[in-house]
């Protein structure tokens, strides 16, 4: 016996102990300050490493779903406010855009372009917002936030002055909006967007060559555009992964086909990727809105046959879509001739988009959860419902 | 694109066995669909995925759709002879419609652009274990959509995998989105008794104890 190799010479009595490693399971969430509401992970760890992971999701539910059977179809506009709180222009435009196709609604000229730029409105601070907090969750805290929040601010202001909310607008009607800009609002919007790209352009001077970022972003979670398709990945996430698929495109709802506007798309879908969509979605919805407030017709901002109160649309059934800020918002409407709905159903794009949260971060560390997570964008109102 | 009844010959000599039935859609939005059996569903939903005409490779929307049974009333005329002449009469027949539980998906091709098709899937009956063929297998977006529709609304998708309670706690029994459903009797929580709750306080307690 060698004493000077035998750790065990001077202590023979020591029960060799090998530092063998363990798998740890730990519960990440509800209320992480990452998980952007109350979400959790159930992950089970290597070390740092994961090595599965799995959502648990339900602690907002209210059965939304059910609430809006049991209301009148103009009762659930304000509803649909409070899905992903962020987007609500969106939201009530996914629904009155379903309700309009159920029921053969048509919808003015202006009225079309109103939505357009409230809806692309929405769109700039729904993705300023989104770099934001994934700067956040990436350590960068406070300052991109503010930045983004000040931009947002300009818009909301916008809102309020629109609908007399600042996030509940509750502005769209079947067949139009609900009341047409107040004096002046066109002014404002035209400069908050002439505005818009010199903060953009500060925020990635600040941002996007960062080497930071990069490092905690490039090649981490990626995404390959096989699967994102197959699991029904929509909006900046699956054009990240390079797949040319946006709804204002594919299906023109609206007056999307008299814009001019491109879809930018990524490569690798990695982190970063979808960082950058989020910049370059916002420098193509600069030239919708750049369009849509320079040829803004004048006209009636709802039609005058389409009835609000009492409406009974024909037995049957419809299924709308719109791309909204975060992905494809659908609602698929069953009308049984009666004053609600037989069954409203929302498809969230946060929750289809959370499919392969498992699948993308497998192999990463729980600090990369984080990131991945906070590249997805999800508001978890629209999530649980 | 073809239509719907080609598509439905098509899917029928693709997929042998398989029985299609095409479902009108009365309002204006023209959106019907493809009844699809239980036994063959995989099956066809493998074939639209695969296809290289069709290429439905991307199932945005699943969901489910509860239909307990209903009575309709028909009026039927009829010849009857009454009192020696022969006359029309109206008669007042009650139908009872099938009880089933419905999942529903709306498919497109991201590859080429077109779509909803919307296919459909029936169980048997309303009881606490119908089963459907689970489509995750084809389409991984009905992973969290299916385990939506078994939770609430209780179809058992066979071949999930991870087939678990998602919105509700595990411990809860009852499906809510049926439309048979009666939500728990926690009516202590309601911040402002009115009429209706008060009712069910009184009958939550046992007489005496009111008195």
């Amino acid at each position: 016996m060698n004493g000077l190799t035998d750790k065990t010479a001077l202590n023979p009595g020591a029960a060799r102990v090998t530092l063998d490693h363990d798998l740890l399971e730990v519960a990440m969430g509800p209320h992480h300050p990452s998980t952007h509401g109350v979400f959790r992970m159930n992950l089970v760890l290597d070390g740092e490493t994961v090595v599965r992971l799995k959502p648990v999701f339900g602690y907002l539910h209210r059965n939304h779903e059910k609430i809006g059977e049991s209301n009148n179809y103009l009762g659930s506009i304000p509803y649909t406010d409070r899905l992903d709180y962020i987007c609500s222009m969106t939201n009530n435009w996914a629904y009155v855009l379903s309700v309009e196709k159920l029921a053969g609604i048509s919808v003015p000229e202006r009225a079309e372009y109103i939505r357009v730029i409230v809806a692309e409105l929405t769109r700039l601070f729904n993705h300023t917002c989104q770099v934001g907090f994934l700067l956040q969750d990436m350590g960068a805290l406070g300052t991109p936030l503010m930045y983004a929040f000040r931009e947002r601010e300009k818009i909301l202001d916008l809102f309020e002055s629109l609908s007399g909310a600042r996030m509940m607008h509750n502005y769209m009607r079947f067949g139009g909006c609900r009341c047409d800009f107040p004096a002046g609002w066109v002014e404002r919007a035209r400069s908050v967007v002439a505005h818009y790209p010199t903060f953009l352009d500060q925020f990635e001077a600040l941002l996007s060559g960062n080497e930071i970022l990069k490092v905690r972003t490039q090649k981490v979670g990626v995404l390959p555009a096989a699967l994102a398709i197959n699991a029904g990945i929509t909006g900046p996430m699956l054009r990240a992964s390079g797949v040319n698929y946006d709804i204002r495109k594919v299906d023109k709802y609206g007056v999307y086909d008299r814009f001019d506007f491109s879809v930018p798309m990524g490569e690798h879908g990695d982190v970063y990727d979808r960082y950058m969509m989020r910049i370059l979605e916002m420098r193509e919805t600069l030239k919708i809105l750049n369009q849509a407030i320079s040829t803004l017709p004048e006209g009636p901002i709802l039609d005058p046959k389409a009835k609000l109160r009492n409406l009974r649309p024909k037995a049957g059934e419809a299924y709308g879509r719109i791309e909204a800020p975060k992905g494809e918002l659908g609602f698929y409407l069953i009308s049984d001739g009666g004053p609600n709905p037989y069954r409203y159903r929302i498809r969230p794009p946060s929750l289809i988009n959370l499919t392969i949260l498992e699948d993308m971060c497998l192999g990463h560390t729980v600090a990369d959860v984080v990131v991945i997570l906070g590249s997805v964008d999800i508001v978890l109102g629209e999530v649980d419902r | 694109m073809q239509t719907l009844e080609q598509l439905k010959v098509r899917l029928e000599t693709a997929v042998p066995g398989a029985r299609i039935e095409i479902v009108p859609n009365g309002s204006p939005a023209n959106q019907p669909s493809l009844l699809i059996d239980r036994e063959h569903g995989r099956a066809v939903a493998k074939f639209l995925r695969d296809d290289s005409d069709l290429r439905f490779d991307y199932a945005s929307n699943a969901t489910g759709v509860d239909w307990p049974e209903k009575t309709i009333k028909e009026k039927i005329k009829t010849r009857k002879i009454v009192d020696g002449v022969e006359k029309e009469v109206e008669e007042v027949v009650e139908k009872k419609t099938a009880a089933y539980l419905e999942a529903v998906y709306h498919l497109y091709s991201m590859a080429l652009g077109h779509g909803p098709l919307v296919i459909r899937l029936r169980t048997e009956n309303r009881s606490d274990k119908v089963t459907l063929p689970s489509l995750t297998p084809i389409w991984r977006s009905c992973e969290f959509q299916e385990r939506e529709i078994f939770d609430l609304f209780g179809i058992v998708f066979e071949g999930h995998g991870d087939l678990r309670r998602i919105l509700m706690w595990d411990e809860f029994t009852d499906h809510p989105m049926r439309k048979d459903y009666v939500d728990p009797d926690d009516y202590e929580y309601e911040p402002t008794p009115h009429d209706r709750v008060l009712e069910r306080a009184r009958l939550h307690y046992p007489p005496e104890a009111t008195a």
